[in-house]
């Protein structure tokens, strides 16, 4: 091949130019786009030059509307700049992409083209965020693939720095850039040839300098605004001859031919699709399928959107074309059609084409599937008469009836293509082997590869599907491989058949390897009856491997994926058995070599093993099992559950039709409950003769996955007879009752924090605790009927539990459950330590992050609700507004009450005065008052039912307000430090009762642990390769200086019982509270088991002291501020190299991580001195409290 | 003035004290101070078979864990693609000293059994080290693991890592062998050019409050010299190997003891770590006070002057002496 090939995903593919030809970068981590920032700042931290020779600036800030701002100055101060974005983040550009456009300014946006929240946040992939962007004055430049990505990117530089107009080179999120596929790579010879250095200078000639000052930005009235604003004309008329300039120019370089508008199909179409991003791909190569089956038809794919050439788009068109159906990403309620469809019918009516029928429809939303079927269903349609105008086309809308009927049994998946899918665990490593094999084929062989990977929504026991396909010719398949369809399945978790129905996805007579602990005799027997029958029926060849055995010989532990993968090149025969072992071997060398020998050993030792371990099974003539595949939720479960949800825990939400969705993106309460995902290998054991029932494994359980109760004897007699309970030690629960703690089989995720935490141990065998992990399996069942008596047993009252100590509190049933977290979060008890103390009255405001993805990503949802259906009412607004968010609630709930107050008062007369006083005077700081309360409003609401007062209704749909609520504010350190923060100070000082809980991991935990400005100094995160060199933002102490502001910080491992009192105290405080809380994290490079050991060196080390801040203390003369650790006493660095993020530093730059950690033990030191003398300082009754000594 | 030069493993000392493996020979501004005071050669700190292991798996476990499980973050931390681990960081540590001091530096590698970190030993010369230390630290605790089974590893080790290299080999053990001349012999003849007695035996404490394990370090103290004098004085002449005593050396008459017992050398950790490393020079200069008032001209004179094949008394090294000193304490009750 003439060119350098690769096989690398889109967002490396556009890294990898963007980075070459920019000087200035400014980012930040947004979904699907991270990736771009993270190489870019990678490669910088290298030292890898750009095309002229220096290293790009690559600077991250606190949101992307700082981006934008950043990119903004930079590109006025001359640099050749460029950022990284998706979706919301595009969102928050806009202001300044309307200045940048207005001043004319080269630069190039490249963005991973994302779904909008509305309804309900999405991280995959459509256009509504770059439809949303198209009248900034950016020209809009779509590639549709891997490679165009690569090139895309290159050409818009050029384009731009000709044109003038600012680029937003865009591809479809996730469906392009997280696809693996072989590209052939620019290098920068070619690059070179295409970039004009003198336009490079003439746009550094136009940067604001004091040595040729101008004035720019200024501020314009009626008299000129107008034609000021028309000045740019020319340079829009311009843009697209130049686009297509610089393509031609790039053809003339590389071979590969770009048009503005690409025709493809007939050369007399007379059907016509028309489309941009990727699925133009598929629409391609549908039309070239339909035209060889002597089809008229043809696909027109938009490469420059903005500025539309129509010119150009009506020279594009076939003469002979008769209708047209515009396909179009994204969705524009109320507007009489979707933008590209709008232009479309613009075009042709301005260029006297109105004869021409078109018609407009929507596909593709959320990275929803786009296949062949669905392009033909829209040229079917066009075969029609009257074709369905404004269609949807891949979903079922038996609502407005916009769908298409799709032929699902069509396919035009070529013979010699091969496919292959792999169902795996995210910890497995199955995804990570697969971008091995395919980068083994694409570039070891003179196949054509690509990848693509679907994980699912959970962060412990994630289940991840590959696609693979390889062949001899280019893969224009930018769609899911289909029923039927794939030449091999592998399953690498033999728990997934009971769950999957994945055998439907296998081509008759195609393969099917299986990792089973049974061998090649008894794995049959194993089998569900339904895999069973698929593999006769579609005489499938079977082979099993005991992977696991292999993989805890060869010291890989439940990672399988070399395992499995030397299993798919042995039995594919993609290549000769021993060149695909070297190349296997060859690949772990170069992904695990720079890690030590030992890592590429084990695996060595995986792959030889692998071989001897791999069997055909023979297949019997009769599907024979006892065993059928369980159902997804049980019986019980709510209706909607088992509609709606279950297909979705099924993969086969696509199936879901518009009627079950519910139209405000509304969801009951509570639904974790029913999906029992059983990923625990080890749940923890009760040892009752040993408990002291402290409560503290209650308290540090992520998952609520165990709990205790304290239920009246006699409800024994109804318990399985496996059932563990003892006498209840509590006082004031002792006479007649029964003490018990029971786990969630299957909800456990298997952490063991509770084992960690117990403190009762056996004095004769001290290893041996009042909680002890033990295999799940064998008392799964038994467990899980436990369970289900546990829960079946009524709750203790509320009001008779004093929630101040740790084992009380945690009497109180969590409604924050089986929460999608990472097994052994750090986050998640915090949480659900809201939801019991607070939860029958609380109001969440989420920022999005982890808490709103493990809190609110469907199919299941963890908060839930109590006996008397009251539970947490969550939301999720965006990331950078939840504080302004929370804070309205607020408001709210203080107008409400205010109102319902004055309407009590109206009707003092009717009512009497004494239960009026009652109500209005409530006492409502303990449980008991608070149900006093609700008694009189339930009261209240019946009194006035029969009224015919239309004041009365009005107080009964604001009655609720009079009971106390409680406004909690939830998010990560990136929303609190960076991107939320000037909201959240306003919030602060608004002095009004809202309760802050910051989850502080010290990274950006959900985008996969980018630097925030609470990551502390010496340690290593994404766009921090080199270690933080600056401390972390004491985020308490600002909020502490305004005198008014309750601050906690706290860390359950260190203090539980701190923790609890902070949380009690804040929630108590009638004004603004911030809570943040030491979250350990999977992200921070360290094992959770040991989590809240972390935690309580942390504090120890004064990397953490926990204090609290309480304003009240100030009005009664004392000092607020309580500080509850001790003077640190271990070194910083005897805390922090117990953590990867640390001591990786150590390994990479060992000078720069001595010098650092010198730092950061002087930080943790100056840090307690100063903490030390502000609560030293005296003082007396004159204290405000709003921060002023008086002395 | 006395000669108190000394050779040890072949390599030409200009007096017999010598830092033995410690924290302080990871810095280089440590051993320059301990050249400055005196000492005489550095033995680096060790480099752990278990260490080079444990660091692979854990950069690769924490890069690996919870890559490719969620859409959002497929990976968790930075890969900086090239981690200078352990070993070549030692490396690295090795060619720094050699650049920055005079005086010999001895690597030091503690493992037991045959794999590929053994070849740290070669990277180590290449590195500019004059010697090997190879620390034999083992604690056997499986009952299926006969001496001999246990002994031959260790000398097949041994062997290994003298074949891998050119510079000198010396073996540290640990006393709890059941024939200690006789592998001592075997190790010698295995390749081993010294042998340096003994290692501490850490031994766990415990922590009878929470009911748990602690790893209390103990530094050592004057009186665990008696056992490496003892072995020394036994083994000097009998073996075609150099001594090291080390454990229990704290003043200049620990360094005679351990010099008339027949050592070449005596080294020192835990006198440094505490009584700084200073401390040298006092002690040279009493070393110096001590043989000239005694009227040694040199410390060549004194070594092996008290081995058991020089005393009067030989059997006050074997069994006679201990019924001695059982006899003598029931006369003393």
């Amino acid at each position: 091949m003439k060119h350098p090939v690769v096989t690398i995903d889109g967002n490396e593919a556009t890294a990898s130019v963007a980075h070459r030809l920019n000087e200035v970068i400014a980012i930040y981590p947004i979904t699907p786009s991270s990736p771009m920032g993270e190489f870019a700042d990678a490669w910088s931290a290298k030292h890898q030059p750009n095309l002229w020779g220096t290293v790009p600036l690559v600077v991250e800030m606190q949101s992307e509307g700082g981006a934008s701002g950043a990119v903004h100055g930079a590109l006025q101060a001359g640099a050749l700049t460029t950022t990284f974005t998706s979706s919301q983040g595009l969102l928050l550009m806009i202001p300044n992409m309307y200045k940048i456009a207005g001043e004319l300014t080269s630069t190039v946006f490249n963005v991973a083209a994302r779904s909008i929240a509305s309804q309900a946040l999405s991280i995959f992939g459509d256009h509504q965020d770059v439809m949303a962007v198209r009248q900034t004055g950016f020209a809009l430049l779509s590639s549709g693939s891997v490679q165009e990505a690569h090139d895309f990117t290159a050409i818009a530089q050029a384009a731009t720095l000709k044109a003038r107009v600012p680029f937003l080179h865009f591809f479809d999120g996730f469906r392009t850039s997280h696809e693996v596929a072989k590209i052939f790579q620019l290098t920068d010879e070619e690059l070179r040839s295409l970039m004009d250095d003198e336009s490079i200078r003439a746009h550094r000639a136009r940067a604001m300098s004091p040595d040729h000052p101008v004035i720019r930005g200024t501020a314009q009235n009626p008299d000129v605004y107008f034609q000021g604003r028309e000045t740019v004309n020319p340079y829009y008329l311009a843009a697209p001859a130049i686009v297509q300039e610089a393509m031609d120019k790039f053809a003339k370089i590389t071979g590969r031919k770009y048009h503005l508008f690409d025709y493809s199909g007939h050369p007399e179409a007379e059907r016509v699709v028309i489309i941009m991003g990727s699925g133009g791909e598929t629409a391609e190569a549908t039309a070239k399928y339909l035209v060889e089956k002597g089809e008229k038809v043809g696909v027109i794919r938009v490469r420059l959107y903005r500025p539309f050439s129509i010119e150009h788009f009506v020279k594009s068109l076939p003469k002979t074309v008769k209708s047209i159906a515009v396909l179009d990403r994204t969705k524009e309620p109320g507007a009489s059609g979707e933008p590209l469809y709008l232009d479309v019918v613009n075009a042709l009516a301005e260029s006297n084409h109105s004869n021409i029928k078109v018609v407009g429809g929507r596909y593709g939303l959320s990275s929803k599937e786009f296949t062949p079927a669905m392009v033909k269903a829209a040229l079917d349609e066009l075969k029609k008469p009257a074709p369905k105008n404004h269609f949807t086309v891949g979903i079922t809308d038996d609502v407005t009836h916009t769908s298409l009927d799709v032929d699902t049994s069509f396919s035009i998946e070529p013979a010699e293509t091969v496919r292959c899918m792999f169902f795996g665990l995210g910890s497995d490593g199955t995804v990570g082997a697969n971008k091995n094999s395919i980068k083994i084929i694409g570039e070891e062989t003179d196949n054509f590869a690509q990848g693509y990977f679907v994980y699912d929504s959970k962060k412990a026991g994630t289940v991840t599907t590959s696609h693979l396909r390889f062949g001899p010719k280019p893969i224009p398949s930018p769609y899911l491989i289909e029923v039927n369809q794939a030449n091999f399945v592998a399953c690498h978790q033999f728990v997934f058949l009971e769950k999957f129905e994945m055998l439907k996805y296998a081509k008759p007579g195609g393969v099917f390897l299986l990792n089973s602990l049974y061998g090649k005799e008894e794995v049959w027997d194993q089998l569900p009856i339904e895999v069973q029958k698929e593999i006769i029926e579609k005489k499938l060849k079977f082979y099993v491997i005991n992977g696991y055995d292999v993989a805890e010989r060869t010291g890989m532990g439940n990672r399988v994926n070399t395992i499995m993968q030397t299993a798919f090149f042995a039995i594919s025969g993609i290549l000769p058995r021993d060149e695909a072992i070297k190349q296997i071997k060859h690949a772990i060398e170069k992904t695990y070599g720079k890690r030590g020998e030992e890592v590429v050993k084990k695996n060595f030792d995986a792959v030889d093993q692998t071989l001897e371990n791999l069997f055909e099974v023979k297949v019997p003539a009769k599907a024979t099992s006892k065993i059928t595949r369980r159902a997804v939720v049980p019986e019980e479960a709510p209706e909607f559950v088992k509609n709606v949800l279950a297909p979705m825990l099924a993969f086969d939400g696509n199936d879901v039709p518009v009627s079950s969705m519910p139209v405000d993106g509304t969801f009951p309460s509570g639904t974790t409950q029913w999906e029992k995902r059983n990923i625990a290998l080890e749940i923890p054991e009760w040892v009752p003769e040993l408990c002291i029932q402290c409560g503290k494994c209650i308290m540090v359980c992520p998952h609520a996955a165990i709990r205790q109760k304290i239920f009246d004897n006699k409800f024994l007699a109804e318990a399985p007879a496996t059932f563990k309970h003892m006498p209840s030690k509590f006082k004031e629960f002792s006479n007649g009752m029964t003490y018990s703690i029971q786990v969630a089989p299957e909800d456990c995720t298997g952490c063991t924090l509770c084992v960690d935490i117990c403190p009762a141990k056996d004095k004769k065998q001290p290893e041996r605790k009042s909680l002890n992990m033990t295999p799940q399996p064998p008392v799964r069942q038994q467990e899980a009927k436990n369970w289900e008596f546990f829960m079946k047993l009524p709750d203790l009252d509320r009001k008779l539990i004093n929630p101040s100590t740790i084992k009380n509190s945690q009497l109180l049933r969590p409604l924050f459950e089986f929460s999608g977290a990472c097994s052994g979060c750090g986050e998640t008890p915090y949480v659900k330590l809201v939801s019991q103390l607070f939860g029958d009255r609380a109001i969440v405001a989420n920022a999005t992050g982890c808490s709103s993805i493990y809190g609110g990503n469907l199919p299941t949802t963890p908060w839930s609700h109590d006996s008397f259906g009251r539970g947490p009412a969550w939301s999720n607004s965006l990331f950078e507004d939840n504080a302004e968010f929370g804070l309205g609630m607020r408001l709210t709930l203080d107008k409400q009450n205010e109102y319902a107050r004055e309407l009590v008062e109206n009707f003092r007369k009717e009512l009497g005065s004494e239960f009026v006083d009652a109500i209005l005077h409530a006492d409502q700081t303990n449980e008991a008052g608070i149900d006093a309360q609700r008694g009189r409003v339930a009261e209240l609401k019946q009194k006035l039912a029969a009224s015919a007062d239309t004041r009365a209704k009005d107080l009964i749909s604001v009655a609720d307000s009079l009971v106390k609520k409680s406004v909690w504010i939830i998010g990560g350190d990136g929303w609190a430090y960076d991107i939320g923060y000037g909201g959240l100070d306003h919030v602060l000082a608004s002095g009004r009762n809202v309760n802050v809980l910051v989850l502080d991991t010290e990274v950006y935990s959900n985008t996969g642990g980018q630097a925030s400005k609470s990551t502390p100094r010496a340690a290593v995160a994404k766009f921090a390769m080199s270690g933080k060199g600056l401390p972390k933002k004491d985020l308490g102490l600002i909020a502490m200086a305004y005198g008014y502001v309750y601050v906690a910080r706290v860390a359950m491992g260190y203090n539980d019982q701190q923790t609890l009192k902070a949380f009690l105290d804040a929630e108590s405080y009638d004004g603004p509270s911030i809570i943040i809380a030491y979250s350990h994290c999977i992200e921070q490079g360290i094992d959770t088991k040991y989590g809240l050991e972390q935690q309580k060196l942390a504090v120890q080390s004064g990397a953490w002291p926990v204090y609290r801040y309480d304003p009240r203390l100030a009005h009664a003369g004392k000092n607020p501020l309580t500080i509850e650790s001790k003077e640190p006493s271990i070194p910083f660095s005897e805390y922090a190299y117990k953590e990867n993020r640390y001591k990786m530093l150590t390994q990479s730059d060992e000078a720069r991580a001595e010098q650092l950690m010198k730092e950061a033990q002087r930080d943790a030191k100056s840090r307690w001195t100063l903490y030390q003398q502000m609560a030293a300082m005296h003082y007396d009754a004159d204290s405000n409290g709003d921060g002023e000594n008086k002395n | 003035m006395i000669d108190l030069s000394t050779t040890y493993l072949g390599l030409k000392l200009k007096n017999p004290l010598v830092a033995s493996a410690s924290p302080l020979s990871k810095e280089v501004e440590q051993v320059k101070r301990l050249e400055g005071a005196g000492i005489a050669a550095v033995v680096m700190h060790s480099l752990f078979e278990e260490q080079i292991i444990r660091e692979s798996r854990e950069v690769d476990y924490y890069l690996a864990r919870g890559t490719e499980s969620l859409a959002e973050a497929l990976t968790y931390l930075p890969d900086a693609g090239t981690y200078s681990l352990l070993p070549d960081r030692y490396v690295t540590n090795v060619e720094k000293l050699k650049k920055s001091v005079n005086i010999p530096v001895i690597g030091s590698l503690n493992g037991v059994s045959a794999g590929g970190w053994t070849r740290y030993a070669h990277l180590i010369q290449e590195a500019g080290a004059d010697a090997l230390e190879l620390n034999l630290y083992y604690i056997s605790t499986d009952p299926a693991v006969s001496a001999k089974e246990l002994e031959d590893v260790q000398v097949d080790l041994v062997a290994e890592i003298k074949s891998s290299i050119q510079i000198p080999l010396a073996v540290k053990l640990s006393p709890f062998y059941t024939s200690f001349p006789h592998f001592a012999k075997r190790l010698v003849t295995a390749g081993a050019d010294g042998l340096v007695l003994f290692n501490r035996f850490y031994q766990p404490e415990f922590d009878i409050e929470e009911l748990n394990i602690s790893h209390a370090l103990d530094l050592s103290s004057p009186s665990d010299l008696r056992l490496p004098l003892c072995w020394i004085a036994i083994l000097y002449g009998l073996l075609d190997a150099d001594f090291a005593l080390t454990s229990g050396v704290h003043s200049a008459k620990d360094v005679l003891k351990s010099m008339m017992a027949g050592a070449k050398v005596a080294m020192m950790a835990s006198k440094l770590l505490y009584g700084g490393v200073d401390c040298v020079s006092g002690i040279l200069e009493e070393l110096q006070s001590w043989l000239e008032e005694h009227e040694y001209t040199s410390i060549h004179q004194i070594q092996g002057s008290m081995s058991q094949k020089s005393v009067a008394e030989p059997s006050a090294f074997e069994r006679a002496n201990y019924m001695k000193v059982l006899s003598s304490f029931r006369e003393l009750a």
